[in-house]
């Protein structure tokens, strides 16, 4: 075997491997829907708090640091600019997060589903995908509601928002399925990602501005994946302007082959996986 | 008979590699030498014809698991080849259902799971709520099930649809009376409509069932291949010969296999069963009155001399059994060379048939504890019936059946009723 055995049939695998997903569309669907009402059955609000816990994260933002805080952000005329600007970077950063951290555990979690049950493994991948997609898309709601709140209105460069949001899943389930199927033989990967992911947050101008970093880590800033993405949130919620469409189309590149690399890891994995759960 | 599942020379490692790193080094083609390679399963073969069904029985350990895993395809042999014509349903009962949904929800969620589409899964829902049989339950979140309601519903949804090869791994114990009566009549339908049955389990009476043939596992080796009670006989030969004392297998006159056992420390030199007159009978009538005599030579000094023996139906499944530690007539102090005769006087109160006989002689409670000599099928007598109505069934349970007429219905005295037993 060569490094890259036969590409033709590695690109086919991959094919079957989307082909059995779509297959099991309807279980997906199902899974995740069945997430949601098992975790608020027993409550007396219900759907509710899907929307409520995000909300109250936006009126936390709101009051504290406007009003308390009085933080205020340059090229914004309102004083909630700065709550605005954590709202758009959270709104991306969320997304990603939860998805990756769903998918480290997601195969170890349904260790004893894998062992007896034959079906496409990448199935549970897709669900916990979705459940993180549908928290963020009550998540994005209530930030384009609360928005007009603060004086920021929307703008035509919203159209961009479903387009930003595939990107960032897409990027998030490539790097989550690959350290995810990593995960399930050396578990360390785990804990390790859990750390790297709050460095990564601190890293990207979420909270700050991109304004503030130094000049000699600036070019740095280029290799993380999630800017772009970020700042592309941040231009079509808050600035109303385009995202950085040339970085974009540069990630989508990367987001491609991570994701085909990401099958291909977990294509060669997913036979051995049973023997280690 | 076309082969549905065709295992070749198949083997599992499972392997440990000195890093992980050398794991995924692997996945991109570069060539290492794992540290430990531990085989669970080597070297086994069968076939499996269409409509067959086969019972892989063993001791815990002894790989049967891994095996049927290859099979159902979650997991790959390391060496080796399997075949599977059809399509394959593992019967795995209750596996991702969540407490907080109805049965509905989690019927619908398993389905989903076993790949059928969301039409199919709708057009079945109504099946699958009659097969459970659990009333409005079905509709209510699981928590609140019984682990029998919660069974039901597991099972309803497994064999909703008739896979070509059904696989059962130690799920059928499980339930209500009622409803384990219900699953093993569906399997059996299953079966008669051509599904290939692969079942693992440690009760020899659902193998002796179900299947027409069975495996015996012992250490990740294929040990036996045949009849499910020559199998099993051989099984409880090798659990009790854990000092590894040889196991002899005999056939007899007629192809039926006895299996034998033990250290020889006691050897039982005579077995018969005499009628009233005491003459050696090989057809006895039933409920007539018979002695099973045992002549037991001791080769070298016992503590304790535990005589058993059990009467099995043709299927090889126990009608009776007992020994002389449960009756309190155990033997102590045995020297070599000492004789001992048992005589078990009993009537012979079994239906028509042929039976057999197995015998034990041990140390104490089961014959696991200290094995002088155990032999399946040391005898075999038939029972016939000469003298008493007609009756069906394995057992004799003479009845005194009274009827009488208590009242007659306005349109009874057109009929000429008669009752004999005037109360």
């Amino acid at each position: 075997m060569g490094l890259l055995p036969n590409l033709r049939f590695q690109v086919l695998s991959i094919v079957a491997l989307i082909k059995a997903a779509w297959q099991y569309r309807g279980f997906i669907a199902s899974s995740v829907i069945n997430d949601f009402k098992s975790r608020l059955s027993h409550t007396r609000f219900g759907v509710a708090w899907v929307v409520l816990q995000p909300l109250a994260q936006v009126v936390i933002f709101a009051t504290i640091l406007s009003n308390v805080l009085g933080a205020r952000l340059q090229g914004t005329s309102t004083k909630y600019g700065y709550v605005g600007y954590l709202l758009a970077g959270t709104a991306c950063w969320s997304l990603f997060a939860d998805i990756v951290q769903r998918c480290m555990t997601v195969f170890i979690d349904n260790g004893a589903l894998l062992k007896k049950i034959q079906f496409p493994r990448i199935t549970l991948a897709a669900v916990v995908v979705g459940i993180a997609s549908v928290n963020n898309l009550a998540y994005v709601t209530i930030v384009l509601l609360a928005l007009p709140l603060m004086a920021v209105y929307p703008g035509i460069h919203y159209v961009w928002l479903p387009v930003l949001m595939i990107m960032t899943i897409s990027l998030a389930a490539g790097i989550g399925l690959f350290l995810g199927t990593l995960n399930v033989f050396a578990r360390d990967v785990g804990q390790v990602v859990s750390v790297l992911l709050q460095f990564w947050f601190w890293m990207t101008p979420i909270v700050y501005p991109i304004s503030i970093v130094p000049e000699a880590f600036r070019s740095t800033l280029v290799l993380n994946p999630v800017l772009p993405l970020v700042v592309g949130y941040q231009n079509v919620l808050l600035y109303s302007t385009r995202p950085p469409a040339h970085q974009l189309m540069w990630l989508a590149l990367v987001v491609l082959l991570l994701l085909a690399a990401a099958m291909f890891v977990f294509r060669r994995a997913s036979s051995e996986m049973v023997d280690v759960l | 008979m076309p082969a549905a599942v065709i295992v070749e020379n198949v083997g599992k490692a499972y392997v440990k590699y000195r890093s992980e790193l050398q794991r995924f080094a692997r996945w991109f083609g570069i060539s290492v030498t794992p540290l430990t390679e531990q085989w669970a399963v080597r070297h086994v073969s069968f076939l499996v014809g269409r409509g067959e069904s086969v019972g892989i029985i063993g001791q815990n350990g002894a790989g049967k698991s891994t095996i049927l895993k290859m099979v159902t395809g979650t997991t790959r042999p390391t060496e080796g080849t399997i075949t599977v014509e059809g399509r394959v349903s593992a019967l795995e009962l209750g596996l991702g259902m969540n407490p907080e949904l109805t049965g509905r929800e989690n019927v619908v969620h398993s389905a989903g799971l076993m790949g059928m589409s969301q039409n199919t899964i709708h057009e079945l829902l109504p099946a699958i709520e009659n097969f459970a049989e659990i009333g409005k339950y079905f509709d209510q979140p699981m928590r609140t099930y019984s682990s029998g309601m919660g069974m039901r519903v597991a099972f309803s949804v497994a064999t909703a649809i008739r896979p070509e090869i059904l696989i059962v791994d130690e799920a059928l114990a499980v339930g209500d009376t009622y409803f384990v009566h219900k699953c093993f009549q569906r399997i059996r339908e299953f079966r008669e409509a051509g599904t290939t049955l692969l079942i693992v389990s440690h009760d020899p009476t659902a193998i002796q069932k179900l299947c027409d043939r069975a495996i015996l596992m012992e250490a990740g080796r294929m040990v036996l291949d045949g009849d499910p009670q020559e199998v099993f006989d051989y099984y409880n030969a090798l659990i009790a010969d854990k000092e590894n004392t040889t196991v002899r297998t005999t056939r007899s006159a007629e192809g039926r296999v006895a299996t034998e056992s033990g250290s020889g420390e006691a050897v039982i030199e005579q077995l018969e069963l005499r009628d009233a007159k005491g003459q050696p009978v090989e057809y006895v009538g039933v409920g007539q009155t018979v002695t099973l005599r045992a002549l037991v030579r001791v080769k070298s000094h016992l503590n304790r001399l535990v005589y058993g023996y059990m009467i099995r139906d043709r299927l090889g499944q126990p009608v009776f059994g007992t020994n002389t530690h449960h009756t309190d007539q155990p033997c102590v102090d045995l020297n070599p060379g000492d004789q001992v005769e048992f005589i078990a006087e009993f009537p012979m109160n079994l239906g028509p048939g042929s039976y057999s006989v197995s015998v034990a002689l041990t140390s104490g409670e089961t014959h696991v504890e200290k094995n002088y000599q155990w032999r399946d099928l040391a005898l075999v007598f038939t029972v016939a019936n000469l003298d008493q109505p007609q009756f069906v069934g394995t057992a004799w349970v003479p009845p005194a059946i009274k009827v009488s007429t208590i009242t007659r219905g306005a349109l009874a005295h057109s009929f000429q009723m008669r009752s004999e037993g005037k109360s």
